[in-house]
């Protein structure tokens, strides 16, 4: 029940913000607070279940009947991580654009917290049909964001997104029709949920088609090399909580649906795949970085940094062993935090100087210390300093990859380099130098301090210790490796392949094996 | 059969009150200029005709020596023909753009029309048929000849003959068609045609008489080849009109179709690739000259020729699931598209064609009017919550089922061609302010477009997102016309 009303306060919430708009501009913005605020206290006291347990809360009721649909919602420990993920930067991006909003506040929060519902709905959903629902349901409303309240370029941007996600979106839809159907033909039973479609025997040429839909919908997202054209515009475009939401949310739909999705559903098929995805994401870490550095537009800039980082997930998901999986999760939360919290900055002096050009920055650290410095902390954990939670993903990443594909694990690694000096670029760039005097150049104000310190104490307390964390995903990777299992396992622990054992939440698994 | 007839007298019950509205009009036309008259005589005879389908839902009989049949597929269209025609009438208001002194007649004519459209759901002879369909079609031609003289432009006149000549020419081959049927047959009564055709159907002649009778259903739905009428008619006809041309006939078309394409099996591979042929022509022809338009209406004009394209894939999957879909898709479409024209006839003040552009900062003038907007528009678009989206879903999966994947990747290509001239619309309506000297004042809605403003919106979402209940009603009253084989 829960889970229900995680999506459906911000559902109401966001009509609420909308109609109030009309009687007072700071009501939304109120609203908007609560509707986020309380998600994420509902959701911290899923907290407490014990991951063991696998479904720490569920939800379910009858949808279309006649079509097999179900309105099934249920968080393991990979699950609640995201959710939480969700709406503490759902309360970051109101808090962000508190007094930021220049037109219909209302309206705004109302797409923010669509959003949010939809990003809900996307890692909770366990009935296909559904999570495809919410999975189309995030687009208009970014959409929207991009298009009202987006800089110059805005129009072009949104609609960019809109046609690049639509387009992979609706592939997605025909993957899921066709192992919909594909599972209805071997066992008569139609159905879209998840842990009924797992373990579904498909045709090679079949299985191959079905989860390249799949992944082609998620590398878009993610976004992956070569499908990452849509992000530089549309990061770059929207306005700050928008790239927040972008970079911390959106981006991470993708990579959550390649782990929950792509590799259990087709395990063999994966597997064939793993090299060239694995390479696609080894050049998207290089390339990003390359983009990035070539850059003189700062948010344009760290939306590739994005596609860099992203490239790390990629290979994470395809190398598929417990500890690249384990660092995915890992850098997933921390790429939201930390490119968050870049944009958040670029954002900021976007505001005060009305430029994002590189050239006319330069020497601002004596006028904005304060800024100069969070900067830097978020520069480090970029470029991966250890200590911070990027460089846990990264590394654990690049030592499970390590044993799977050598070259790519490599190749991924000089990204570090290449991350490095984009990193430092920024900080070089906007705050080493000739000190210059510029123009309304002032210091962050204690409500952009607050949130990226909450930021900055996040990172820093998944860098330093991110037990919690890998705790909870720790259950989910597990059954996803027996559903999928990791490249050498069956070997390794001389344990029979049984595809179907996730078909069963462990929890109702009858005890047969000690 | 016998014992669960209902009385005939209540099973005509709708067809009663809406020939009892249409006396009424008539006498109100005999006055001089009581426009408020007709349209409250209107409004009631419409809201009567709704009450009187839902209180009848549950009827069975058959009229006139088995010529009109009244089943719970006959109800569920006439309530849906009844809802789309209280939509019309408040959509049409005021009537801005038709000569002051035949206002009232225009009411008189709808109601005629959609009297057409009411025996059309209950009608099982051709002749019947027939006549019920040229009834809903000759008020059609005179509606859209009678928008006002504007200077330098008589483009009504030529759109209202565009639209009678194409449809006499479709009634025309559709005769022709019904002809063979009849010859191969010996019968006019529909259930019976049906049956004795199935046997034959993979005949050349059985094949070119279902075809050929389908030529004008084609034509009111606007699938190419037979759409040639439909840009010219919407931007020529005035608002009111093309709003009503738009919704009711669409439904009509999908419903006679049905009527005939339950002669095929899914092994009437012939049919089947024909029907997909026209699909996949209507989509893309439809969706790429879209892409070019600037008025509104002619926009709309070239979508309603996609979403027929759209509208027969579910058609060509020749079994229950699929005629369902259709049937749904083409309810959902009705909502969208009285949707879309409610914003239409409100932002254009003197009812003229309505550019894209003079949509601009509509979400400041009426925040109202732009989310209907944007619920029709996104609905079209196929986007979830909307209906749009399920009702593309049902269709994509009738498809597919059946095997035809080429289908539905074309449909799916053509969904996302779709998708940039709809945003083009929504980019007008809220991204977009006024320039120059257009108008910007706040637009003031009366308070019976304002709740059709929220119906349709609640419609839409509410077909979208708990489509369980309509999806189970059609298929129920789909199996009083495909008996269980």
């Amino acid at each position: 029940m829960i889970l229900l009303w995680l999506i459906a306060i911000p559902l109401i919430g966001g009509i609420l913000a909308w109609t109030a708009e009309r009687w007072s501009t700071t009501a939304p913005r109120w609203i908007a607070l609560a509707a986020t605020a309380v998600p994420l206290v509902l959701a911290l006291t899923l907290w407490d279940g014990d991951p063991g347990d696998f479904w720490l809360a569920e939800f379910e009721t009858s949808w279309i009947p006649a079509a097999g649909i179900d309105f099934y919602l249920a968080a393991d420990g990979l699950g609640l991580l995201m959710v939480l993920l969700t709406f503490f930067l759902g309360v970051l991006s109101v808090g962000i654009s508190w007094n930021t909003v220049p037109s219909r506040p209302g309206f705004f929060y109302f797409n923010l917290l669509l959003i949010l519902a939809g990003t809900t709905g996307v890692f909770t959903a366990l009935d296909l049909f559904l999570f495809f629902f919410c999975w189309e349901l995030m687009v208009l409303p970014m959409y929207f964001i991009i298009g009202i309240w987006g800089h110059e370029n805005r129009n072009y941007a949104a609609i960019k997104f809109f046609i690049f996600t639509q387009a992979s979106g609706l592939l997605l839809l025909i993957a899921i029709l066709g192992l919909h159907y594909a599972h209805a033909a071997e066992t008569g039973v139609q159905t879209f949920r998840y842990g009924e479609l797992l373990g579904t025997e498909l045709a090679p040429g079949l299985g191959m088609g079905l989860m390249l839909g799949f992944f082609v919908a998620f590398a878009v997202k993610l976004p992956a090399f070569p499908f990452h054209t849509w992000l530089a515009d549309a990061h770059t475009e929207a306005p700050t909580a928008g790239s927040l939401i972008l970079a911390g949310l959106l981006l991470k739909t993708g990579g959550y649906g390649l782990v929950r999705f792509v590799v259990p559903l087709f395990p063999e098929e994966s597997a064939a795949f793993a090299p060239v995805a694995m390479a696609l994401g080894a050049i998207g870490i290089l390339y990003g970085a390359k983009l990035a550095f070539a850059q003189t537009d700062l948010k344009r800039l760290i939306a590739y940094t994005s596609v860099s980082h992203m490239g790390f997930v990629l290979v994470g998901v395809f190398a598929w062993n417990a500890w690249a999986v384990q660092g995915v999760v890992v850098q997933m939360i921390a790429h939201g935090l930390s490119t968050g919290a870049l944009f958040i900055l670029a954002g900021g002096i976007q505001d005060r100087l009305h430029t994002r050009d590189l050239n006319a920055m330069g020497g601002f650290w004596p006028q904005a210390p304060c800024m100069a410095a969070l900067a830097l902390f978020f520069a480090m954990a970029s470029l991966g300093l250890p200590g911070l939670g990027n460089f846990v993903g990264e590394f654990l990443i690049l030592l499970g990859s390590f044993q799977v594909n050598v070259v790519a694990t490599v190749l991924a690694a000089l990204g570090l380099v290449g991350a490095t000096v984009y990193s430092l670029w920024i900080i070089q760039r906007v705050f080493h130098g000739e000190p210059r005097e510029s123009k309304g150049l002032t210091d962050l104000s204690l409500r952009e301090i607050t949130i990226l310190g909450v930021l900055a104490a996040g990172l820093l307390g998944l860098g330093l210790y991110p037990k919690p964390v890998l705790h909870m995903s720790e259950p989910t990777v597990r059954a996803l490796h027996e559903t999928a299992p990791p490249p050498g396992a069956a070997l390794a622990t001389g344990q029979p392949e049984n595809p179907v054992a996730h078909a069963v939440p462990p929890n109702e698994r009858v005890p047969t094996d000690p | 059969m016998s014992d669960a007839q209902t009385n005939s007298f209540i099973a005509f019950l709708p067809e009663g009150i809406l020939l009892l509205g249409i006396l009424a009009l008539f006498g109100v036309t005999l006055g001089t200029n009581r426009v408020g008259a007709a349209r409250h005589v209107s409004v009631a005879t419409a809201i009567a005709l709704a009450l009187a389908c839902a209180a009848t839902f549950k009827a069975e009989a058959v009229l006139f020596d088995g010529a009109y049949r009244v089943d719970a597929f006959s109800q569920w269209l006439k309530l849906v023909f009844a809802l789309g025609y209280l939509g019309c009438v408040v959509i049409g208001n005021h009537l801005k753009d038709i000569r002051a002194d035949i206002r009232p007649e225009y009411f008189f004519l709808l109601a005629t029309s959609v009297m057409g459209f009411v025996l059309l759901a209950g009608s099982v002879d051709l002749i019947t048929l027939v006549v019920a369909l040229e009834l809903s079609s000759f008020p059609l031609f005179l509606l859209i000849a009678m928008r006002r003289e504007a200077k330098g432009r008589r483009s009504q006149m030529e759109s209202a003959i565009k639209y009678m000549m194409f449809g006499i020419a479709a009634s025309g081959i559709m005769l022709f068609g019904m002809g063979y049927l009849y010859g191969l047959t010996g019968t006019t009564s529909l259930p019976l045609l049906v049956e004795r055709l199935q046997p034959v159907m993979h005949t050349p002649l059985a094949i070119t008489g279902v075809i050929l009778t389908m030529a004008a259903f084609f034509y009111k739905l606007a699938v190419f080849p037979f759409h040639f009428w439909t840009p010219d008619v919407y931007q020529g006809a005035s608002n009111e009109t093309t709003a009503i041309i738009a919704s009711l006939p669409k439904v009509a078309a999908v419903l006679l179709l049905l009527r005939f394409a339950g002669a095929a099996t899914p092994e009437a591979q012939t049919l089947a690739v024909m029907l997909a042929i026209l699909a996949i022509g209507s989509m893309f022809f439809g969706n790429l000259l879209a892409l070019a338009q600037t008025d509104f209406k002619r926009l709309l004009g070239f979508s309603a020729i996609a979403h027929a394209g759209y509208t027969l894939l579910g058609l060509v999957a020749l079994e229950e699931a699929g005629f369902t879909a259709s049937l749904y898709y083409v309810t959902g479409y009705l909502f969208m598209i009285l949707a879309c024209f409610t914003v239409i006839t409100r932002v254009s003040r003197d009812g003229a064609n309505l550019p894209i552009s003079a949509l601009a900062g509509l979400h400041k003038r009426s925040p109202l009017l732009a989310a209907t907007l944007l619920a029709g528009v996104f609905s079209l678009a196929g986007m979830p919550p909307f209906v749009g989206f399920m009702g593309k879903f049902s269709l994509l999966t009738a498809a597919l089922q059946q095997g035809f994947l080429w289908l539905v990747l074309l449909a799916v290509l053509n969904t996302v061609i779709a998708v940039y001239y709809y945003l083009r619309v929504v980019h007008a309506a809220f991204f977009t302010e006024p320039s120059g000297d257009a108008d910007t004042s706040p637009i003031h809605l009366d308070p019976a477009a304002r709740v059709l403003c929220l119906l349709l919106i609640a419609v839409i979402i509410g077909l979208g997102t708990v489509p369980g209940l309509f999806l189970d009603t059609i298929a129920d009253s789909l199996s009083s016309i495909f008996p269980p084989s």
